[in-house]
């Protein structure tokens, strides 16, 4: 190439797929973190289903085997998990559609694995953040957990599986519906998940309908998270149905998720 | 896989056809783009434009003809080719709440060497966005960013989707100025664009491209040349009949063309004798109309169109 060297000069390169994936994470989680709906969402939702159950759980008339903050807990850190790797990630992901920035991520170096693992970064960065603010509520009102020594890696385990099965999900679902039916879709789901799906309230306290809710993947992590924080036990069969759940979301998320 | 030569040419399109249901897009569309060089790709809305550059992109796979750019095979090379090549999408291409220059440096870091993010920031006058998240951006703002992002990975080739399209004169002309201290730092550009004065001012060649194909390719110079044939723009002080263009080249014969390029305006395209001026005047007294200007003048690239165009739509 001849001429002067300038600003402009041809250096093309990709960065390492390291550092890319990083830059992708902290640009997700900077745009999270500003957005005030989506902290509604992260945090104060689940924040005051913790305090309110825990304060009402006797009016309320719930017959739980235990203190309420420690049944209680476990499920609220569930539904942080799938508040941000469902309903955040599908919502968010619908108006990157929207807005080009798929496509225009697609002609950059970025190879799709790298927006995967930038996106699933930002997922496990903000559910910390969330499991923070929620555990140290939690102490407040006398949380006393009993994980014994594999309550911690059983707690990893569930939150990885149930990571991988919500955000596969929600990336189908954004990749299929126009952005606002995201929107909607991602978040009427939330809330019957969050009334009806076994992820807060263990799912004894739903009677009968009980044993039909555990094939869901919200009950399904629900339980996996109380077994690991109440008694330190694993729930075999719940790990296994967010396995499953992850196997068909991962599925439905390559056969129909578009970038345009 | 061979090594590409200096020598390719930055873009290889040779019969490209592409079709979305029934509506054909692009068909058999060829053009050569040399390296180093600012071509321009000239047509209408709907042209075929766009669904070429994206073919060239590796966002489209080309159903029939083959497509190389620096040699590859956008489609099955394409993460070979991605970190050489800029784009510049039509439009869109940012988080919604992301700030302009926060959107910059995140693409910035995508690269290995990246142009500094002040730079480009300084250049196209990006500070004036500040705060702004992008979906509240002007038209003409998130252009810029669009081509900053296009150009902050120091690529050798550059596609310029409509760069300037929604941008005020001082933008568009800050625009024509880097796009050519682009060229001059050796970087290849591919610009689509409607406007006939920017393929004229920047282009080192022009393709005009109608219905999918290229009608006419050359340098400005080329294409607006006259070749031993004189162009004659007759502007009159009222409305012409309908009936004018027929007339008028009734009256200078068998070898000219006249276009109509606008109520008051006429062009002669005929051969390169004084008679052909004496004639038009004389056809102006016949008529009765009063000429407000007539001129022996350079054909425009608007009148090369306008002629190409006219041609195809009255066969």
């Amino acid at each position: 190439m001849s001429g002067p060297v300038s600003a402009f000069t041809p250096a093309p390169g990709a960065a390492p797929l390291s550092r890319q994936v990083r830059v992708q994470t902290a640009t997700e989680c900077r745009l999270l973190v500003r957005n005030g709906e989506q902290l509604l969402l992260a945090v104060v939702i689940p924040v005051l289903a913790l305090v309110g159950g825990v304060l009402g759980a006797r009016s309320l008339g719930l017959d739980l085997s235990r203190e309420p903050v420690d049944v209680l807990t476990p499920g609220v850190l569930a539904l942080a998990v799938m508040s941000t790797s469902f309903t955040s990630l599908a919502i968010a992901t619908g108006f990157e559609r929207r807005y080009g920035l798929l496509k225009r991520l697609g002609a950059s170096p970025l190879p799709r694995v790298g927006l995967l693992l930038g996106k699933i970064g930002a997922l496990l960065v903000v559910q910390t953040g969330q499991f923070v603010v929620i555990g140290a509520v939690a102490l407040g009102l006398g949380w006393s957990p009993d994980p014994g020594p594999f309550g911690l890696p059983l707690t990893v385990a569930g939150v990885l599986l149930g990571t991988a099965a919500f955000a596969s999900l929600g990336l189908a679902l954004a990749g299929t519906l126009r952005a606002e039916a995201t929107l909607a879709a991602a978040n009427l789901v939330y809330l019957l998940l969050l009334m009806g799906g076994g992820v807060v309230l263990p799912r004894s306290s739903y009677g009968a309908a009980g044993d039909v809710l555990q094939v869901l993947p919200s009950a399904a992590l629900g339980d996996v998270m109380r077994a690991a924080l109440v008694d330190g036990s694993a729930d075999l069969s719940g790990l296994l149905v967010l396995l499953v759940w992850a196997a068909v979301g991962s599925v439905l998320a390559g056969r129909y998720f578009r970038w345009e | 896989m061979p090594a590409p030569s200096p020598l390719e040419p930055a873009v290889e399109i040779t019969g490209l056809v592409m079709r979305y249901g029934d509506t054909v897009a692009v068909d058999g569309l060829s053009m050569r783009v040399e390296r180093g060089s600012i071509t321009a790709v000239l047509g209408p809305n709907g042209a075929g434009k766009t669904t070429t550059l994206e073919t060239c992109e590796g966002f489209r796979r080309p159903q029939a003809g083959s497509v190389r750019v620096l040699g590859l095979d956008p489609v099955r090379q394409r993460r070979d080719l991605l970190p050489r090549i800029g784009v510049m999408l039509q439009s869109g291409g940012a988080w919604s709440g992301i700030r302009a220059e926060e959107m910059l440096r995140h693409v910035a870091a995508l690269h290995a060497h990246p142009v500094p993010v002040g730079l480009l920031v300084e250049r196209l006058g990006l500070d004036e966005c500040g705060r702004t998240p992008y979906r509240r951006l002007s038209g003409g703002q998130q252009q810029r960013l669009g081509l900053a992002m296009a150009l902050v990975g120091r690529p050798e080739l550059v596609f310029v989707d409509e760069p300037t399209a929604g941008m005020d004169p001082a933008a568009r002309r800050t625009t024509w100025d880097l796009l050519t201290e682009l060229r001059g730092a050796g970087v290849t550009i591919v610009l689509t664009t409607h406007y006939l004065e920017e393929a004229e001012r920047l282009a080192d060649q022009v393709h005009v491209v109608d219905h999918g194909r290229v009608i006419a390719s050359g340098s400005p110079f080329e294409l607006t040349r006259s070749r031993g044939r004189a162009t004659i723009r007759l502007v009159v002080t009222e409305p012409f009949p309908e009936s004018a263009p027929e007339s008028l080249r009734r009256a200078l014969g068998e070898d000219t063309e006249v276009t109509q390029i606008n109520q008051q305006s006429l062009l002669v395209t005929g051969p390169a004798d004084a008679s052909t001026l004496a004639k038009v005047s004389a056809w102006c007294e016949e008529q009765g109309v009063l000429p407000e200007s007539l001129t022996l003048a350079q054909r425009t690239l608007e009148d090369v169109f306008l002629q190409l165009t006219g041609r195809e739509l009255s066969p």
